[in-house]
């Protein structure tokens, strides 16, 4: 093996050590976050389709590369886009006893739909 | 010079990355910390952009114009009940990504190519490939237009072992020898399958080790490109997901209380001959909304258990309005999040959370279950092998050993069901049938609004 190898060996064993360090202290309460996270980032392999698209070796490398990248792209931005829109969605709430605020959100929605 | 600063840029997004994950580790810090990530994304694409190597940008421009066409309603129109599905789908991009780009690399390189590297260019085809399509499959069974009912046949384990074990082969054959397209092509095409005949014999109710373990896949796959490009922070960004998923995947395997191999090849979910306890001569009691509502009404805890039929139902906005109006009674609501509630790890939280409950009052099954003994009402939606105590009690049961929430525990249990159809694993639950429970019939929506007209009359 070259030495580069083992270079991205070290790379990777201490990435795997992060990840696990970093992830089991993830609460349950974002697993699900946690999933379309790591997916969007892990669509940093872009990074190698943009190289296929772009690099001009040939047809099969250049299409191959365009759909990669087009896969890619999906998951880069998709990934992001609802990452950012569940974590805005959890929000800590008052401890309130008894004052609450009237619900408005769909009261005539579950009228409609009680048989 | 160029790489140099190219490389750099690497290294910062790769940071971010880092620091966006751990993030994760607080509700109320996440969303700034992946934004930044998402920063990170942006220079490492700009980055590559200025690469040496990169001529032309036609191609370039039309995938990412297409990419992000239909990545945005991907991110901006799902709703939460979707999310398994939708998740599925982004690994089967991901490894599809990486599949792509290891075919691109063989096709010029074959002749020259190092064994580490191929070895490194093997992985990352054969995983990327059953990636694709079991990620397809599981959106498929989650989607259900596959059934989600395991599919099995007689010899389905040997005839997925030698599968696996030729593939293998290949995979071995090729770091030795890889000049061998035909070997290549073959092992790829094997891995497709590999992909397709694993999950087909796993159940829904067993979704959620498969996604996750799916999402381990795809990250090593990526990992596996960014060795076989020379790439580290592909190296890096693959292992943080390959760690995620894994550690998820024995996460979800604990909580349901089986290992790996009985989840992949053990076909839970057909209708077992073991020592199903017969429900003949128990009757159910059953309840009205209106005697529900006093329940809840004058309750000064009631724990909420929710389970995938509420978001089958798509209950969970009128759950967050009957847990309201208790509040406004003077009770207190919790909300008991097993962790393979649903069809994939988390799936309850962000349900309630997009319904806007706040997430205080979400606890894991660890926290809440001492708490069930001083609750008043129990109040089941939807959820089934997670409350049923033959998982504590009954040797035989298929579940047994399984963590459960203690909802037995609470003064009363009120469980909302469609009907006495047993769930998913077949088998019946013993809470039904407890004196202390009753069972409100109909669906989860249509029976929480009447709670909830009820509770406004009391």
């Amino acid at each position: 093996m070259t030495t580069t190898s083992v270079i991205q060996l070290y790379v990777f064993v201490l990435a795997a050590f992060v990840g696990y360090l970093v992830i089991t202290r993830v609460p349950p309460l974002l697993h699900t976050p946690l999933m379309s996270a790591t997916n969007a980032i892990s669509a940093i392999s872009l990074v190698g389709s943009l190289v296929a698209a772009g690099s001009n070796r040939g047809t099969v490398s250049t299409v191959l590369g365009f759909v990669a990248v087009t896969a890619a792209t999906i998951n880069v931005v998709g990934g992001f886009i609802i990452t950012d829109r569940m974590l805005g969605m959890f929000k800590r709430g008052e401890t309130r006893k008894g004052a609450a605020e009237p619900s408005q959100a769909p009261p005539t929605k579950a009228e409609r739909s009680a048989l | 010079m160029r790489d140099t600063i190219i490389q750099l840029v690497y290294l910062a997004s790769s940071v971010l990355f880092i620091l966006g994950l751990r993030s994760l580790t607080k509700a109320d810090s996440a969303r700034r910390g992946m934004q930044q990530a998402a920063l990170g994304m942006l220079f490492a694409i700009i980055a590559t952009l200025a690469q040496q190597e990169i001529v032309r940008y036609d191609w370039i421009a039309a995938g990412l114009i297409i990419g992000t066409i239909i990545g945005i309603p991907l991110g901006v129109m799902v709703p939460m009940t979707a999310m398994p599905q939708r998740i599925a789908i982004s690994h089967m991009f991901g490894a599809l990504a990486a599949t792509l780009v290891g075919v691109a690399e063989y096709w010029l390189h074959s002749t020259d190519i190092g064994h580490a590297r191929m070895g490194a260019l093997g992985f990352e085809v054969l995983f990327g490939s059953l990636t694709v399509t079991g990620s397809f499959m599981a959106f498929g069974k989650l989607q259900e237009i596959i059934t989600g009912r395991p599919v099995t046949y007689r010899g389905q384990n040997a005839v997925n072992l030698t599968l696996f074990a030729v593939t293998i082969g290949m995979f071995v054959y090729l770091i030795v020898e890889p000049a061998s397209p035909i070997v290549f092509y073959t092992m790829m095409g094997l891995a497709f399958l590999i992909g397709i005949f694993m999950v087909l014999p796993i159940g829904g109710a067993d979704m959620p080790v498969v996604i996750s373990l799916l999402n381990s896949y795809a990250g090593l796959a990526s990992s596996a490109t960014g060795f076989a490009i020379g790439n580290n922070v592909l190296i890096i960004a693959g292992a943080l997901d390959g760690a995620s998923g894994f550690i998820l995947s024995i996460i979800m395997s604990k909580a349901m209380n089986r290992s790996f191999n009985n989840i992949l090849f053990g076909a839970f979910g057909t209708v077992q001959a073991a020592s199903t306890k017969s429900a003949a001569g128990l009757s159910v009691r059953a309840i009205s909304a209106e005697d529900a509502a006093i329940q809840l009404a004058y309750a000064k805890l009631v724990i909420v258990v929710p389970g995938y039929g509420m978001a089958v139902a798509q209950a969970q906005h009128v759950v967050r309005e009957l847990a309201e109006l208790i509040e406004k009674h003077g009770g207190e609501v919790k909300y008991a999040i097993h962790p393979v509630a649903g069809r994939m790890p988390g799936h309850m939280n962000v349900l309630l959370a997009e319904a806007d409950v706040p997430y205080d009052r979400l606890y894991d099954m660890d926290e809440i279950n001492p708490e069930f003994d001083r609750a008043d009402v129990a109040l089941v939606i939807g959820a089934n092998d997670v409350v049923n105590p033959a998982a504590r009690t009954d040797p035989g049961s298929p579940i047994y050993g399984m963590p459960i929430l203690n909802a037995d525990r609470a003064q009363s249990v009120i469980v909302l069901k469609r009907s006495m159809n047993p769930g998913f694993a077949g088998i019946e639950n013993e809470l039904f049938y407890n004196e202390k429970t009753s069972m409100l019939f109909g669906d989860a929506k249509s029976s929480l609004s009447k709670l909830v007209s009820e509770v406004k009359t009391v």
